[in-house]
C-alpha cells in the first residue's frame, strides 16, 4: 500500500486535534486534543522512517512518546490542581487572568 | 561509539547537582533545607570552570548530533551566568515564602541542563529534548505557589500554549524528516538545497518549525502566555523564563534556521522579519498602559524579543549570504548577553521591593530612591540601559543590530531600522515613567527602609557595574569573530 496514505491519516488526525483545541472548552478534553496530535506527529514519522528505511524516524518516535508521558504527567497533575482551587476546569470561566 | 566525555563535562556536573540538591533536600529538615541553595551554586560554579576550560576548543561526539565549539560554549556561559544570579537571588525569597525548596532548585537545574544542550544541538530529536528538557520543569516551577489559584492558573495556561506550540513544531519536525530523509541538520540543509523548486509543504513544515521556538521566545502572536505566566510565577522563577528560557528559544532557533533551513533563508528571512516588526510594536504599545511592574517587564522582554528577532529578518541565501548571516548571528549573541545582564538586573530590584512587602504595581516604587539608594540606582540603570540610553550596554546592543543592518543595505533592512528607532522612543516613555516614580514621587508614609540582605545587593552591584562597565568598554565581549563559525557548516 502506498505510503502516501498514512501521511493523509495523520495530517487529518492532527487537523481534528488542532480544531478541538480551538473549539473545546474543558482544560482536559484540551490537553486530550493535543495528544492526539502528537500521536499523528508518531504516526508521519513511523510512515516516514518506513518510506526512507533509515533508524531516525522510529528513534525519534520512542522520544515523542517518553516526552509525551512526561508532559501528561505534568499536565494533569496542574489541572487537578486547578480544580482543586475551583471546582471547574473551563477555561472560559470569569478568572484572574484572561485566556 | 566514543562519546567525549570532557564535551558534556558541564551538563554531567550539573545534573550530579540536581540529584545531590534532591538528596539533601530528603536529608535536611526545616530551616536547614535552604542550604540546598549554596550546594547548587557550587555545582554550577564547577560547571562554569568546565566549560570555560572547553573554549577555543571544537568537540564532536554522539555521532555528529553533539557539537561543542564557540558559539555553543559562549551560550552555555550566558546560561550558567544567569543561573548563578538567579540562585543568589531566589535564596531568601524561595526560603521566606514556604516554597518546597528542594524540588525547586532541582527542577531549576533540570531546566537549565536543557539550555545546556541547547545550543550544541545538531540533530533535530536533540533539539527537540533540549527544548522540552526546558519547558517542563518550567511547567511546575510556574505552578509551585500550588494554594494560589492566580499561580495554578498561570501555570495551566503555560502548559497548554506550551504543549500546544511543542506539538505544531514536532509536525513539522516530521514533515521535514520526511522530505530530508535525516534527522541531522546539515543533512537536512543538504536535503533542502537539493531540491529545484521549493515546495509549499516543505516551506509550511519550516514555518511550523519556527512557531515552536517563536513560542519560547515569546514573538508575537505566540506571546499570549508571557504577562499572565511571569505575574503569577514566583520572581525567580519569572527571571528566568525572561531570560534563560528566552536565550534558550533564541539559541535553538539560531542553529535550526541557520544550519538546517539556510537553504529557505530568503522565505523564513523576511517572515521572521515581519514578526520582529509585529513584536516589537505590539510589546511596547501595551507595555505603555501596564501598571504591574512584572507585567510592564513582561511586555518590555516581547518587545525586546521583537528586537532581536531583527538579525533573523535580515538572513539570506545564495552566494555572499555567509557574511550578512555571520554578521547577524553576531548581533544576536551580543543582544542576548546584553539582555540577560540588564533584565537580571531589573528582576532582582524587583524581587528586593516585593519580597517583605509583596508590593509590585510601579505606584509602590514612589519613593524608592530614599527607601533603598542602591536599589533606585539600579532600578535607573537597568531601565535606561534596557531603553538603551548612552553610557549603558544597551545603546551597544542596538547598535550592533544596526551594524548587521549596513552590512549590506537593502530595503527591507532600512524599513526593520526605522522601526527599531522608532520603537527605542516609544520604550523610553515607560521606563522613564518608572524611573520618574522612583526619583521624584513621594514615598507613602510608614514604609520602612528595604533591607535587600547581601545576596540581592551582590548581584545589583554586579550586574550595575556590568551595564556600565559594557557600555562605556563594549568592546570586552563584541570580539568574537570566532562564535559565528556555524554559518560555514550551514
Amino acid at each position: 500500500m502506498a505510503i502516501g496514505y498514512y501521511f493523509i491519516v495523520s495530517a487529518l488526525l492532527f487537523s481534528i486535534g488542532l480544531i478541538g483545541v480551538l473549539l473545546r472548552r474543558n482544560a482536559i478534553v484540551l490537553f486530550m486534543c493535543i495528544e492526539l496530535m502528537l500521536n499523528s506527529v508518531n504516526l508521519t514519522l513511523a510512515a516516514a522512517a518506513r518510506m526512507w528505511g533509515g533508524p531516525d524516524g522510529q528513534v525519534f518516535v520512542f522520544f515523542v512518546i517518553v516526552v509525551a508521558a512526561a508532559e501528561a504527567v505534568v499536565g494533569l497533575a496542574l489541572i487537578v490542581n486547578l480544580y482543586f482551587r475551583r471546582g471547574t476546569l473551563d477555561v472560559d470561566v470569569p478568572q484572574l487572568l484572561r485566556w | 561509539m566514543q562519546i567525549d566525555f570532557i564535551a558534556i563535562l558541564p551538563e554531567i556536573i550539573l545534573t550530579v547537582t540536581a540529584l545531590l540538591v534532591l538528596a539533601a533536600d530528603l536529608a535536611l529538615r526545616g530551616d536547614a533545607k535552604q542550604f540546598v541553595n549554596p550546594l547548587a551554586g557550587l555545582g554550577t560554579v564547577a560547571a562554569i570552570i568546565a566549560t570555560v576550560a572547553l573554549w577555543g576548543s571544537e568537540r564532536v561526539t554522539f555521532g555528529t548530533m553533539y557539537v561543542v565549539d564557540d558559539f555553543a560554549v559562549l551560550f552555555k556561559l550566558l546560561f550558567l551566568g544567569t543561573l548563578l544570579a538567579i540562585l543568589a537571588i531566589s535564596w531568601r525569597y524561595i526560603a521566606e515564602h514556604r516554597f518546597f525548596q528542594g524540588e525547586y532548585y532541582f527542577l531549576l537545574l533540570t531546566s537549565f541542563i536543557g539550555m545546556l544542550l541547547m545550543p550544541s544541538s545538531r540533530d533535530l530529536i536533540m533539539l527537540f529534548i533540549a527544548l522540552e528538557t526546558v519547558s517542563v520543569p518550567a511547567f511546575v516551577m510556574v505552578g509551585m505557589r500550588k494554594r494560589d489559584l492566580y499561580s495554578s492558573e498561570s501555570a495551566l495556561k503555560f502548559f497548554l500554549l506550551g504543549v500546544l506550540a511543542a506539538a505544531l513544531m514536532l509536525f513539522g519536525m516530521s514533515m521535514v524528516y520526511g522530505f530530508a530523509g535525516t534527522t541531522d541538520l546539515v543533512g537536512i540543509a543538504a536535503a533542502i538545497s537539493g531540491e529545484t523548486a521549493s515546495v509549499p509543504l516543505l516551506l509550511g513544515s519550516v514555518m511550523l518549525v519556527l512557531v515552536g521556538f517563536g513560542f519560547k521566545i515569546s514573538a508575537v502572536p505566540f506571546h499570549f502566555w508571557a504577562p499572565d505566566t511571569y505575574s503569577g510565577a514566583p520572581m525567580p522563577v519569572a527571571a528566568m523564563l525572561a531570560v534563560a528560557s528566552k536565550a534558550a528559544g533564541f539559541a535553538g532557533l539560531v542553529v535550526v534556521a541557520f544550519i538546517a533551513f539556510e537553504p529557505v533563508a530568503d522565505v523564513w528571512g523576511p517572515m521572521l522579519g515581519v514578526l520582529a516588526v509585529l513584536t516589537m510594536t505590539v510589546g511596547n504599545l501595551i507595555a505603555l498602559q501596564q501598571r504591574d511592574l512584572i507585567r510592564l517587564l513582561a511586555y518590555s522582554s516581547v518587545a525586546q524579543a521583537g528586537y532581536i528577532l531583527i538579525p533573523f529578518g535580515l538572513a539570506r541565501t545564495g552566494p555572499g549570504a555567509a557574511v550578512v548571516n555571520a554578521a547577524a548571528i553576531e548581533a544576536v549573541v551580543f543582544y542576548l548577553i546584553a539582555y540577560a545582564v540588564m533584565n537580571v538586573g531589573a528582576f532582582a530590584v524587583a524581587i528586593a521591593v516585593e519580597r517583605r512587602t509583596g508590593l509590585r504595581s510601579i505606584a509602590d516604587y514612589a519613593g524608592l530612591s530614599g527607601r533603598s539608594p542602591l536599589l533606585a540606582m539600579g532600578m535607573t540603570v537597568f531601565l535606561l540601559s534596557l531603553g538603551g540610553a548612552p553610557l549603558t550596554v544597551g545603546l551597544w546592543a542596538k547598535f550592533a543590530i544596526l551594524e548587521a543592518i549596513a552590512v549590506d543595505i537593502t530595503l527591507f533592512g532600512i524599513v526593520l531600522a526605522g522601526f527599531l528607532v522608532v520603537n527605542s522612543v516609544i520604550a523610553f516613555f515607560y521606563y522613564l515613567k518608572v524611573v520618574r516614580t522612583v526619583w521624584m514621587d513621594e514615598a507613602p508614609a510608614g514604609l520602612p527602609q528595604l533591607q535587600p540582605g547581601f545576596n540581592l545587593s551582590a548581584v545589583v552591584v554586579v550586574l550595575m557595574v556590568g551595564t556600565l562597565v559594557l557600555g562605556v568598554l563594549p568592546g570586552l565581549v563584541t570580539d568574537f569573530s570566532s562564535v559565528i563559525s556555524i554559518v560555514a557548516a550551514g
